[in-house]
């Protein structure tokens, strides 16, 4: 059986006070009590937006765009990352792009995740899953559609997968993401 | 290097929130405590000290930049000498080894670290957020940026490699609530069952709340001191407790932050590189990783922590230690998750790689004289977290490591039942521990050896 949730989540926010209980004589006594009050606590509102660059890893979410799944290389060793990288961490040359669309492709790892930072907590439960490829060195960090993430299974790694692109491209790493074959 | 001694510490209660005083004034309860420790008073112990070192993780959580100098400020510490160190989870811990630094390399004869977090400002969720900034921002957090969710692929790798259970990862979160049953000072003190474990809250499978340290309000403090500044202590009225404790060996290692881009190594190349030198030692040993290669094993791949085996590694040598589980009478570590406890095991060379699931249901890391309401197979031999760890004492991230420092002082300095007002966790006569700090996936990994004098 499904355990419920037995207690009601907190949230921040409710009345706006103004005022809060104080002395009303600044004497000796009154000025004693004020080290028994009980905090004060306020809400304070934050709000960022950044201007972000892709830098020289732009051409990796290009390639998303354009529905190609793109890896960077050391020309001499052949050492290739799935993530993109502009310089090969051994050699410390620059690296050059290669296509890795049709590579065969794997799970290497995977979780789902019930909960998760409250930017995805509308996404959830989620596959999150490590992708391995045929020839390439390194994994590639993905979501997985298409497998039911209350069915979770060990037996998931290893399961062949290959990419899928959205048509609507929001120019973030999402814009892949990995099926079953 | 000049011998360091760590001779005294201090740990603020961790707390889900603590809305009653600032960071500094946390800050304060734990250097207080420790100046009191030495029976000196506030302003002797202020006119000794040369510097110190402050610890915390995170400018988002205190939404305050620059903490650290107000921290130094509120102790009083004004215009002593101090830098922040910052590396995620391992904070604590490299904080403690820059004080050793300043010390060893007699810049410093009595040096303080202080470490905070406060995390209680925001909502738990959005905490998370934050954490997760603590991944690419580019590639891995726009995936859906979730530490428990990378922790638990990490682990999801770890049980097909090596047979792991979700059983033997929750004796791990038995083991620490019930060892902090004992801890005044941790957050949780509970006693759990391994089904409570497996029946509380998915997190991220096949993780569980109760394989998850919690988010903390706390902070920590240690005093480092050379020869001179145990002499100049002594000589304005401190009263340090002998045998002493000495810092004898400190190593740290790094990974790459996207753990997707980390290597996964030859046989030959692990030997070589990672390999402790007991493992090295050990032709059995030799065999049974040659089969785990010829399996289809690689390292670290996202299973075991590189910077962990580096970090014991190099502490080991520092200290002169040859048979870690032989030899460590204890040890402190990052059990971030119950998975982090058992890959920990690994890395330290408590047990071989693969056998970290069997080692942590074994009972080998259980501690002597308490019932957990298991069967275990054997007798405790290295207890890891006795104090409970983060699992049940909270993880202010940047207090942290020194928390882990301080409890090894106390236990060191057979002073456990003073400060707990309860011996229950005093191991008998330790000689030896080890602390571990560890950051988001094992990118910043510290480890430092205590021992007491003979």
């Amino acid at each position: 059986m499904n355990k419920l949730p037995n207690k009601k989540e907190e949230t921040l926010g409710g009345y706006i006070v103004h005022g809060v209980p104080f002395p009303i004589e600044t004497d000796a006594e009154g000025l004693a009590w004020l080290k028994r009050m009980t905090p004060i606590q306020i809400e304070q509102d934050y709000r960022i937006t950044y201007l972000h660059s892709y830098a020289q890893d732009s051409p990796w979410f290009a390639g998303l765009t354009n529905k190609k799944l793109l890896a960077n290389q050391d020309i001499e060793s052949g050492y290739t990352y799935a993530n993109p990288r502009g310089h090969d961490m051994y050699s410390g040359d620059e690296t050059v792009w290669i296509d890795i669309t049709e590579r065969e492709a794997a799970i290497h790892a995977f979780t789902v995740c019930h909960f998760g930072s409250e930017e995805f907590l509308p996404e959830t439960p989620f596959i999150l899953a490590l992708i391995e490829f045929e020839g390439v060195n390194t994994l590639l960090l993905t979501r997985i559609l298409g497998l039911d993430p209350f069915a979770a299974d060990l037996d998931w790694i290893g399961m062949e997968v290959s990419p899928k692109f959205l048509r609507n491209s929001k120019l973030k790493p999402t814009d892949v993401y990995f099926t079953p074959k | 290097m000049r011998t360091v001694y760590a001779i005294s510490g201090g740990v603020s209660k961790f707390a889900k929130s603590r809305p009653d005083k600032t960071f500094p004034a946390i800050v304060k309860e734990a250097y207080d405590y420790a100046i009191r420790d030495i029976g000196l008073d506030f302003p002797t112990f202020t006119k000794i000290v040369d510097g110190s070192v402050a610890s915390y993780f995170s400018d988002h959580f205190t939404r305050q930049l620059m903490a650290a100098i107000m921290a130094q400020d509120y102790l009083g510490l004004c215009p002593k000498p101090s830098h922040r160190v910052e590396g995620g989870g391992a904070t604590g811990g490299l904080c403690f080894q820059e004080v050793w630094k300043s010390i060893a390399s007699g810049h410093m004869d009595v040096c303080v670290a202080y470490g905070f977090e406060t995390m209680s400002h925001v909502e738990t969720w959005k905490g998370n957020e934050f954490i997760a900034l603590a991944s690419d921002v580019s590639t891995d957090y726009p995936v859906g940026g979730f530490y428990s969710g990378y922790y638990a692929m990490m682990v999801t790798r770890h049980m097909k490699e090596y047979g792991t259970t979700v059983e033997e990862m929750a004796h791990v979160s038995v083991k620490n609530h019930i060892n902090a049953y004992h801890n005044p000072y941790a957050q949780k003190r509970n006693r759990y069952s391994v089904d409570d474990v497996r029946n509380s809250p998915m997190v991220a499978w096949p993780l569980t709340r109760l394989d998850i340290c919690v988010m903390s309000d706390g902070a920590a403090a240690t005093i480092l001191v050379s020869e001179e500044g145990l002499k100049k202590l002594e000589e304005a009225g401190a009263v340090i407790k002998r045998p002493l404790v000495k810092v004898t060996g400190i190593g740290r290692g790094t990974d790459a932050m996207r753990m997707a881009d980390r290597p996964h190594v030859s046989y030959d190349y692990f030997i070589e590189n990672y390999a402790t030198e007991q493992e090295k030692n050990d032709a059995a040993v030799m065999d049974y990783y040659k089969k785990l290669w010829d399996k289809g094993t690689r390292y670290p791949g996202v299973h075991s922590f590189r910077a962990g085996r580096t970090a014991g590694n190099m502490a080991y040598k520092h200290a002169g230690i040859e048979d870690p589980l032989g030899e460590l009478d204890f040890v402190e570590l990052h059990d971030a998750y119950t998975s982090s406890e058992i890959q920990t095991y690994e890395d330290l060379g408590l047990c071989l790689y693969g056998e970290g699931g069997k080692f942590a249901a074994s009972g080998k890391a259980f501690m002597p004289g308490i019932n957990y309401d298991l069967d275990l197979a054997d007798e405790p031999v290295c207890p890891v977290n006795p104090s409970g760890g983060l699992i049940a004492c909270g993880h202010p991230v940047g207090a942290t490591g020194l928390m882990q420092a301080v409890f090894a002082i106390w236990q060191l300095q057979n002073s456990v039942e003073k400060h707990f007002g309860d011996g229950t966790l005093q191991l008998k006569e330790p000689k030896k521990g080890a602390i571990h700090s560890h950051a988001g996936t094992g990118t910043y990994v510290s480890v430092s050896i205590l021992e007491k004098e003979d």
